[in-house]
């Protein structure tokens, strides 16, 4: 099996973006990503693509043709793969696996959300379809009210605090203020989420992830080839993804989420690494409670530690850990598709050396952590500086 | 009608939601002297179902606290019939609803009665005559009601919510109360009525009490008490249908009885005017706490007109069974006041 | 939600009947079709549970889904059966501050929602505090 390296990326803002539509923003990020890793259209073999639901938010199915007419690639493969917001680490996984295993050479990935075409009301509803319809959405169970349900069981089993929570939610912010990309470029303080609208108690307004449009794109090459277009190429040193039930209620544990553990101990052994190896994570905090059981579940720190963790700002920018640096879900935004690619653009710009003010020093092996639902998918993958 | 029939009460249940509108609470929107309604109703608070509670709901738990102290299969239930003037569905029955959540399908007849408060009882003489007929083994009837009072109308001080559910079979070691008769008034009578697709009832003030509950109740009654050669002094209770604390009173004392006979199924006073639960639910009251050999008068009374009365004996089986089950002074005693903005929403009153 | 595919869960929703495995016994709510562990071997039939449990976590909804606004604020909860499934619920009849971890409920019938005005009435089980 080859190994695989991303040669390019690029990515649209992430905001609330009304001026720019879903096909407008395909075609924005895919160019950048051309550019950056300095390919022709015509060397490209095959296009996946991460999106949750443009059938919900626009009215649209069938958007591999959609994306891949677009871009203005007719005829190659073009494949759209779907886990909720897991889309689009699902996606990049996919890419890998049909380079490693020699059916493609150069393929582009791309994830994508168009989020705010229609009223808040009807995207959460559209973001709810993620949970189980007959059993939970049928009951009233919002999608926040389920990581309300594990942060509550959180709270109870290991003491953490809402005021640990509210300081993911406060590093985000912080680091989102140097990423120009980033749908927020506002400090906030513990203050400002406690007192924030109750959404599903304990979680607060903010303490979750906004809704928002945006793109974000890969560009995929075998690691043997990846020197004849750039200089920096970065490994898919390990991909690991692993599922759990749909449903919170039929898990054995409500305090992490058993995919995630599942799906970085495969991507870890195939990149013959560690948790201690990690010089910085992007992890999914589409709730704050959702980085601190990531962490955990990730190997960071042990089971329920995750609040002190954090607490005690080993996760920060300049630590020995740095979570989430671009602002991750809740700074940077959340197109759902786009999230796990934006993800992994992250951690290349951060081991090129690229990332400006929010850059982590001598970064060599990074990782990215991308959840669908509430825990029902969970995709990890290991990057890693190429030699 | 007659009394050659050996039927009789197997089951018996009631729920009563637990939120409470107090007299005070509404006077006090309306700017009317809370003191001089409680006086003239004699009702202090009345029931308001929750959001998500309905005529349904209200009957599927009823139905359970009647099979539970019944202690029979649901699958030899013949027929059920539920009574009230606020079905979910126009057209759609709530005793299929029930049907299924009891368990009792697919091998039953079922439909819905509306006879403004006497539907539940109209429901009780139907099984009756099916259970009498050997058509079924055992039948269930219903009334129950989420009444809806026009903001501001005194009906509003009382229309209220709860239901009863009773089973009845053939009179045998199991029979809880048996059934000695029963005796109906029916009249064409303008008293009180809804029109289809309007929200609230409308009524003729007075014209409802002596032409019309008083006129059918006591003939109802006098027509029960000929037909079986008993006399008011032969009953230990009496339950009246009570639309408000004063009526059954004085209906009572028209006919002969005495307050004592009548105060234990006089449930108005503290959860108002149920109407299809409320003969029903005043009955159970009265199970709840009667022993073998008490002779139970129970008179309904439904506007548009009519009056069904019955007369049962309890029986040895009562005493043992009727733990089995919450008692409607656990539910009447299970409650939690709200205001009347709070009453307001829960009833939708308010639009969005 | 389409009419045949709320019709097809009464019996579940109203009653609580899930599925028995007749292999190795397991009990689940909501029913399921193949038992994970028994998988081929496993035979699942019709199993009804008591509707009596305990709450192992829950959450106060302050920002509801549609249909669920006049109940702001509601607790949601996840409970776990006597028989051992668990399941996610509204927790009704209660001040949604006031209840803990622990706590004993019975699933009783209530009104879960409605599609608009004039569709179908949907009718399922709620947590109440006993």
């Amino acid at each position: 099996m080859r190994k695989v390296a991303i040669i390019g990326a690029g990515l649209t803002k992430f905001g609330e973006l009304w001026d720019v539509s879903f096909r407008q923003m395909i075609v924005e990020s895919g160019a950048q990503a051309i550019e950056d890793a300095g390919i022709d259209g015509k060397q490209i073999d095959a296009m996946y693509v991460g999106n949750m639901s443009a059938g919900q938010f626009i009215s649209q199915e069938h958007i591999a043709s959609l994306i891949v007419d677009h871009a203005g690639l007719v005829p190659i493969p073009c494949t759209r793969v779907e886990g909720a917001c897991a889309s689009g680490g699902l996606a990049l996984r996919q890419a890998a696996i049909a380079i490693a295993s020699g059916i493609h050479d150069i393929v582009v990935v791309g994830g994508i959300e168009k989020m705010t075409d229609i009223l808040t009301e009807q995207t959460t509803e559209a973001l709810a379809t993620a949970a189980d319809q007959e059993w939970e959405a049928f009951v009233g169970a919002t999608f926040p009210g389920l990581y309300a349900l594990m942060a509550r069981r959180h709270m109870y089993e290991y003491g953490t605090t809402e005021e640990q929570m509210a300081m993911v939610a406060v590093k985000n912010h912080h680091n989102a203020c140097f990423n120009p990309c980033a749908q927020y470029q506002m400090e906030i303080t513990v203050e400002d989420v406690l007192k924030s609208a109750p959404v599903d108690f304990p979680l607060k307004l903010l303490d979750c992830s906004p809704i928002t449009d945006g793109a974000a794109c890969l560009i995929l090459a075998p690691a043997e080839k990846a020197r004849q277009y750039t200089d920096t190429p970065i490994l898919v040193a390990g991909t690991g993804q692993a599922s759990d039930t749909l449903s919170l209620h039929d898990r054995p544990t409500l305090t992490g989420l058993r995919a995630t553990v599942d799906a970085a101990r495969i991507a870890y052994k195939m990149a013959g690494v560690g948790p201690r190896d990690i010089d910085l994570a992007e992890v999914h905090d589409c709730f704050t409670i959702a980085e601190i059981m990531a962490i955990e579940d990730l190997g960071f720190c042990n089971k329920g530690e995750g609040g002190k963790m954090t607490e005690r700002g080993e996760t920060a920018l300049g630590s020995q850990i740095p979570v989430n640096t671009s602002g991750g879900l809740k700074g940077k935004g959340h197109p759902v598709g786009a999230t796990g690619i934006a993800q992994a653009v992250e951690i290349m710009l951060q081991l090129r050396g690229e990332a400006g003010k929010r850059q982590v020093g001598g970064a060599e092996i990074g990782l990215c952590h991308n959840v669908g639902g509430s825990g029902g998918t969970a995709v990890v993958h290991v990057l890693k500086r190429g030699d | 009608m007659t009394s050659l029939m050996d039927v009789g009460i197997v089951g018996y249940g009631v729920y009563i939601p637990k939120y409470r509108l107090k007299i005070e609470e509404a006077a006090r929107i309306w700017g009317v002297d809370a003191e001089r309604v409680r006086r003239g109703l004699l009702v202090e608070e009345k029931s308001v179902p929750g959001p998500d509670e309905d005529t349904a709901t209200i009957s599927v738990e009823a139905a359970r606290n009647a099979l539970k102290r019944a202690g029979i299969n649901p699958q030899d239930i013949g027929a059920i019939y539920v009574g009230s003037e606020s079905h979910p569905y126009a057209v759609k029955p709530t005793a299929t609803v029930v049907a299924e959540a009891i368990e009792a399908t697919p091998d039953l007849t079922a439909a819905d009665y509306e006879f403004a408060c006497k539907a539940g009882t109209a429901g009780i003489q139907t099984c009756m005559g099916m259970v009498e007929a050997g058509m079924i083994k055992y039948g269930m009837a219903i009334g129950a009601d989420t009444a809806q009072g026009a903001p501001g109308d005194p009906l509003e001080y009382t229309a209220a919510a709860g239901g009863g559910a009773f089973i009845v079979g053939k009179n045998g070691s199991e029979t809880l109360a048996a059934i000695e008769g029963t005796y109906s008034y029916t009249t064409d009578m303008p008293d009180f009525w809804r029109r289809e697709m309007r929200p609230y009832p409308r009524h003729g003030g007075r014209f409802t009490g002596k032409p019309a509950y008083f006129k059918h109740v006591l003939s109802a009654t006098y027509g029960l008490l000929r037909q079986l050669k008993l006399t008011p002094q032969d009953f230990t209770y009496a339950v009246f249908h009570q639309p408000n604390g004063k009526f059954p009173l004085q209906v009572a004392a028209e006919l002969g009885f005495k307050k004592e006979q009548v105060m234990p199924g006089m449930l108005v006073i503290k959860i108002g005017n149920t109407y299809s639960g409320a003969t029903l639910i005043g009955l159970a009251a009265v199970l709840d706490q009667a022993k073998a050999g008490d002779r139970v008068l129970a008179v309904s009374y439904g506007s548009g007109a009519g009056s069904d009365a019955f007369s049962f004996v309890v029986r040895d089986a009562l005493e043992a069974k009727r733990d089995a089950s919450p008692k409607v002074m656990d539910y009447v005693n299970n409650k939690i006041n709200i205001d009347y903005g709070t009453y307001a929403k829960f009833r939708q009153l308010l639009v969005r | 939600m389409g009419v045949p595919r709320f019709w097809r869960e009464i019996p579940n929703r109203y009653n609580i009947i899930g599925t028995k495995c007749g292999y190795c016994n397991k009990v689940f709510f909501p029913p399921r079709f193949i038992c994970p562990s028994c998988r081929r071997k496993g035979k699942l039939e019709p199993h009804k549970l008591k509707g009596r449990g305990k709450i192992v976590t829950f959450a106060v909804t302050h920002v509801a889904p549609n249909g669920f606004e006049d109940q702001v604020p509601y607790a949601i909860a996840i409970i776990e059966l006597e028989e051992g499934p668990r399941l996610t619920a509204q927790v009704t009849d209660c001040d949604p501050n006031q209840i803990k971890i622990g706590d004993e409920v019975e699933m009783v019938f209530r009104r879960i929602g409605q599609e608009g005005d004039d569709g179908p009435i949907y009718y399922g089980y709620k947590a109440r505090l006993i």
